[in-house]
């Protein structure tokens, strides 16, 4: 099929995917306030609803794949339909359905709202998926804010519990505030350029005709929006406590897939509307890529709240992903991509093992916790000890192959003290991670029999094993994912005509 | 160009200053005599009650919200409504999916008790 634009019929099947989901959302919500508000299931039971929602996230991974196939012929003001954005949808789907196959026994036992709960999850999804296939900063907006306000609903949806009303007000708070910035960046932007489209913008730059103080400005605020989203390090306050009082399989999709959603965006407006202007922002990237790696690693190694740990983990990983964007080269974009896959696939993963041990009312959550659960459940806590040796870096695993990637892409942007800095600071990173595998298996269980009995049915364990199984095969055999996603930066990188490549200092 | 916007930058200053000098003035210059009377919250007005913090059940907040939905819907349909000649089949295609969406969030309202007062 061959989409032309012209006619407002072909934008509606540019964006299939994204109405596929919208419209599975609104299925959810209403099969859910019809069944489950008439009869609760008992708690504990899984939720029949969380099937309709994987239905919904199937179709939309159908409609996708479809767009594989799409030819686009004609201007495209608003919707972008290349290759880094079917790619990034991939991922969010992947998150979304992850997040929804590993909360089925969490969202019963701890009697949260289901189907609004899987609802508001999806349409989340449906805003990081315009946030990906966007080239107008208002839609980015829009989708930011698609995607921001389910995520404060979905942090504060434990209404029993104070900390996660705690964690969803500072979220709102925080989030709002950085929307401000970006709201105004944008402003700026469009006086200074007199264009909300990232190719127009890159072409009034690259033609001159950009009135700079503005740009320059507003670039900068843009800046500081996205680094608030993406949490780096001097704007990443908010998010071990909005990450710890979340219910877990919130902390799980907003440490993964929220986060991969705004690195999406991040790099799409700096790589699509500034190029010509790297100069003068990759300085500003670098400082907070070196911030965000350093800073968070050291502040993880004295946590004792596994979920905390993880929070600060989830923001030195921020870290590493800002390297691609400072180096701002074909290999470290591929690498972001293919790091932003593995992490999603491997947090979701680590943050399902900690909603297994933390048992009913998230009382568990300290390392000595942790105890005695190797040698009582001897699957769980291997799986779990794979995904802590891919966060951490670990040969063999994908997390390793994502960090050699990334190092790869800096060291041909020439940038070494960052590379070096990241490999410090991985190795510093071991000791936490570690930490946590070393009182599983070494030490007993603080309470005997505390670990004979855990909630995890048959959908989780059948996720939990097939992430495990991903890991362990993009560690080993990386090079076919790491090919589409080169192809899929290709797509990206013709985009803004090939000034990009090979850019560095 | 940027020469055009000078005088609005001259507006500005005079303007800081104004506003600046005033409150310094009034600060520097007048005479400080408290009584008892100037100490209370109002002075001249009636003295407060209570805390002035009240709650308010939150069934007034959820009225609120369906009336912001419902007056958003107005706003959209009257100007398509005045125009929909001219914007033919797509707008009232692009009217009825907006509607249809509403509705969906309109059903679950009213299925979740939203709209029941007691």
């Amino acid at each position: 099929m061959e989409l032309d634009f012209t006619s407002s019929a072909d934008y509606l099947w540019a964006f299939l995917p994204e109405i596929v989901l919208s419209v599975s959302a609104m299925v959810v919500l209403l099969v859910g306030v019809f069944t489950e508000d008439r009869d609760p299931p008992a708690a504990g039971d899984p939720s029949p609803l969380g099937w309709v929602a994987l239905v919904g996230i199937l179709l939309a991974g159908l409609a996708n794949g479809w767009l594989h196939g799409v030819e686009t012929t004609g201007a495209s003001s608003m919707v972008a339909m290349d290759g880094f954005r079917l790619f990034s949808n991939w991922l969010f789907l992947a998150g979304a359905g992850l997040t929804i196959l590993l909360s089925f026994p969490y969202l019963s036992r701890q009697r949260l709202q289901i189907g609004e709960f899987y609802s508001l999850l999806m349409l989340a999804t449906v805003g990081m998926m315009v946030m990906g296939g966007t080239r107008n900063l208002l839609l980015l907006f829009l989708a930011i804010e698609t995607m921001s306000i389910a995520a404060y609903v979905l942090t504060a949806m434990n209404r029993r519990d104070r900390k996660s009303a705690e964690a969803g007000l500072k979220y709102f708070l925080l989030g709002a505030f950085s929307s401000a910035f970006l709201l105004y960046g944008i402003a700026l932007v469009w006086g200074g350029t007199g264009s909300a489209n990232l190719p127009e913008i890159a072409a009034a730059i690259q033609a001159g005709a950009a009135f700079s103080p503005l740009l320059i400005a507003g670039m900068a605020l843009l800046a500081i929006g996205f680094a608030f989203k993406v949490a780096a390090v001097p704007f990443h306050m908010w998010t071990p406590d909005v990450y710890e009082g979340a219910p877990t399989p919130t902390t799980a999709f907003m440490a993964a897939a929220v986060k991969a959603a705004s690195f999406v965006a991040f790099v799409r407006v700096f790589m699509e509307a500034f190029p010509a202007l790297y100069e003068s922002w990759y300085p500003v990237i670098w400082w907070l890529a070196a911030l965000t790696m350093v800073i968070p690693n050291l502040i993880a190694l004295s946590q004792s709240n596994v979920k905390r740990m993880l929070a600060y983990s989830s923001v030195a990983h921020g870290g590493y992903l800002l390297v691609a964007l400072a180096a701002a080269n074909e290999t470290a974009m591929a690498g972001l991509l293919f790091y932003l896959l593995v992490y999603t696939v491997m947090n979701i993963g680590a943050l399902a093992v900690v909603m297994i041990v933390s048992g009913h009312s998230e009382e568990r959550m300290q390392v000595e916790d942790y105890g005695g659960f190797g040698w009582s459940q001897p699957l769980l806590a291997t799986i779990f000890t794979i995904f802590l040796l891919s966060l951490a870096g670990f040969p063999g695993t994908g997390g390793f192959m994502a960090k050699i990637y990334l190092l790869q892409g800096a060291v041909e942007s020439s940038l070494w003290t960052l590379a070096i800095t990241l490999a410090v600071v991985t190795v510093i990173s071991y000791y936490y991670y570690l930490r946590v595998a070393w009182y599983m298996w070494m030490r007993p269980a603080p309470v005997e029999g505390a670990h004979t009995r855990v909630w995890a049915p048959l959908p989780m364990r059948m996720g939990l094993v097939g992430s495990a199984a991903v890991i362990i095969y993009l560690g080993i055999f990386p090079s076919g994912l790491m090919e589409g996603a080169r192809v899929a930066v290709g797509g990206f990188g013709r985009a803004v005509g090939g000034v990009l490549l090979g850019l560095g200092p | 160009m940027s020469a055009s916007y000078i005088p609005i930058l001259m507006l500005f200053g005079v303007s800081i200053v104004n506003a600046v000098g005033m409150a310094v003035a009034s600060h520097v210059l007048n005479p400080r005599r408290a009584t008892s009377e100037k100490d209370m919250p109002y002075e001249s007005g009636m003295i407060p009650l209570g805390d002035t913090r009240a709650r308010f059940s939150v069934k007034f907040y959820m009225v609120a919200i369906s009336f912001i939905i419902f007056d958003l819907e107005a706003i959209f349909l009257i100007p398509w409504a005045v125009e929909m000649r001219y914007l033919g089949w797509e707008g009232f295609i692009a009217m009825s999916i907006f509607v249809m969406v509403l509705v969906v969030g309109f059903v679950y309202e009213w299925q979740k008790g939203g709209l029941d007062w007691e």
